[in-house]
């Protein structure tokens, strides 16, 4: 097919998604305007049914779609009646918040309020599975929405496109009867925590990373901790893996998440026993849950103490990322300056180097001489792809190469240091100078950075 | 007598296993072991104390001096932040 054709195919598309955007904005526009969240179809008329006197509240349509779990000898229609008259916020529409929104939406809870401020991008999709391909580029509320909307248009669903802050953390959790904490970064996990806390609403908290997930309930209840009672100081930066440096099997938060819903749902209903006071740790790697029983609240817990010093008045002004040192986001760690400008090439200069006809000279330090590039990744992002002729030697194990070094200390060849995005390659510059290495170069911005402005082949993870 | 030691998270990165197994004395406890574990896997120290730190299955306040028995399992569990 012609490139016409696929321009012509790529605007309809994109108008497309546009008008749904629209549809979903003016569908919310219409129901946050009703006073109180909606349990009844709009289309129905008010009646005299028999069943309207039960007390479950449910309508004709409610009954037949969530039948399979009215029945349920434990649930029933008065659980059913609660739930789609409850609410629950979700922060973090990704890896956990995925799997929760939907199953949430499809058990008929009423109305969902979803959290973030991140746009679709393609990697997200193996695991945050509410996104679609056709939504990557999206505001990731936007896109949610448009999922929920295709699962149930009966769920009202509530936006707040700007994420959470310590200003309107409170504001908006007030609103809800449950908070689930899908958030991926430490100082959005302590703001929900508080604000929880302040609010006084039950918090059901998962986490996952790698193949391991981790999932408990907190504030539900006068001897349930807050995540402060557990964690009353926060870890330290490099103790938080992320996703995108560490890595995640997609199904792990999907599962850790589907475990939220189900606490979620058990919370507004009333069924069952919350996970409240107990820890339940997933080692998908072993195929093993276990849980671990908790310590009840905290006398002395700064949020959720006899006297908290965190409250409604406070929390606002409280220094998240001082706390933790770190921002309330996943990105990539800030570029370190640990090399001089002279120090440091960029990849145009690398570029030029490696295409130098020059071959090998016999100067030791002879600049213009094709250098040899050391790549200071982690293995499984070496195998991914890496410069031809790249030498492995990964920041985590260096001090095991230091005897090669030193042998190419002794040799002629200039060197090249690589990383990802030229943090860790900054740091095996730093040590390979201490160890007296003279014709060493550290890669400004790494392979990302390559695959941006040298060669657009280059995959980009 | 041995005890079982379970590393979670960060833990277990830190310190490569996900769990080990190590003979403890009569006299030894749940603190005398975490001064041990900080030894045999120095980069644990990375953690500074921010786990939650249990024994057959409970959590331990921070500081209690439990006495080990054989059989015994401890687990060093890190928060994940990660979702």
């Amino acid at each position: 097919m012609g490139v016409p054709f696929d321009d012509e195919l790529e605007q309809l598309r994109a108008e497309n998604e546009a008008l749904k955007v629209e549809v979903q904005r003016l569908r919310q526009a219409q129901s946050s305007s009703l006073p109180e969240p909606r349990s009844q179809n709009d289309l129905e008329t008010p009646s005299t049914h028999s069943w309207d006197g039960l007390g479950h509240g449910l309508s004709r349509d409610d009954i037949a779609r969530y039948s399979r779990q009215i029945i349920l000898p434990s649930f029933g229609a008065q659980a059913q009646g609660k739930l789609c008259r409850g609410s629950v916020l979700i922060v973090g529409a990704g890896g956990l918040g995925s799997p929760a929104a939907l199953y949430l939406a499809a058990a008929g809870v009423g109305r969902i309020g979803l959290v973030d401020k991140d746009t679709v991008e393609l990697s997200n999709i193996h695991r945050q599975i509410i996104h679609r391909e056709g939504t990557v580029g999206q505001h990731k509320c936007d896109s949610a929405a448009q999922s929920i909307a295709g699962l149930n248009s009966r769920v009202q669903v509530e936006l707040h496109r700007d994420g959470l802050t310590p200003e309107n953390a409170v504001g908006i959790v007030t609103r809800y009867d449950v908070v689930v904490d899908a958030s991926d970064n430490a100082p959005t996990r302590y703001l929900i925590s508080d604000a929880c806390c302040v609010a006084r609403k039950p918090l059901v908290s998962g986490a996952a990373i790698g193949l391991e997930g981790q999932l408990t309930v907190y504030c539900a209840g006068d001897d349930s901790p807050c995540y402060r009672c557990l964690f009353p100081e926060a870890p330290l930066p490099q103790s938080c893996s992320r996703c995108s440096d560490a890595g995640v099997l997609g199904v792990v938060p999907g599962i850790i998440g589907t475990l939220q819903a189900l606490e979620t749902i058990k919370l507004i209903s009333g069924v069952g026993q919350p996970l409240s006071r107990k820890l339940l740790l997933q080692d998908a790697w072993a195929g093993r849950f276990q849980s671990v029983k908790l310590r009840a609240r905290s006398a002395g817990c700064v949020a959720c103490g006899d006297a908290p010093s965190i409250t409604a008045e406070t929390l606002a002004d409280y220094d998240y990322a001082a706390f933790t040192g770190q921002a309330p986001n996943d990105g990539p760690p800030r570029p370190l300056r640990l090399l001089n400008p002279e120090q440091r090439i960029t990849v145009q200069q690398l570029r030029d180097r490696l295409s130098s006809e020059q071959g090998s000279s016999t100067a030791s330090t002879d600049p213009s001489a094709p250098p040899l590039v050391i790549d200071v990744r982690p293995p499984e992002q070496f195998a991914i792809c890496h410069l031809p002729g790249a030498e492995h030697m990964p920041w985590a194990r260096f001090a095991r190469f230091e005897q090669r070094l030193l042998d190419l200390a002794a040799g002629d060849r200039p060197i090249v240091v690589m990383c990802r995005r030229g943090n860790d390659s900054q740091r095996a510059t730093a040590r390979m100078l201490e160890l007296g290495m003279q014709s060493v170069v550290d890669v400004v911005g790494g392979v990302e950075a390559w695959a941006r402005d040298v060669d657009p082949d280059f995959p980009l993870y | 007598m041995a005890v079982k030691i379970l590393f979670f998270a960060r833990s277990r990165e830190l310190a490569g296993v996900s769990e080990t197994s190590v003979a403890v004395q009569a006299a030894d406890t749940t603190e005398s072991l975490l001064s041990h574990l900080l030894e045999q896997f120095p980069a644990l120290k990375e953690l500074d104390g921010r786990f939650v730190f249990s024994l057959n299955h409970e959590y331990l306040e921070r500081g209690s001096v439990v006495p080990l028995k054989a059989g015994d399992e401890v687990a060093i569990i890190p928060p994940i932040s990660g979702g």
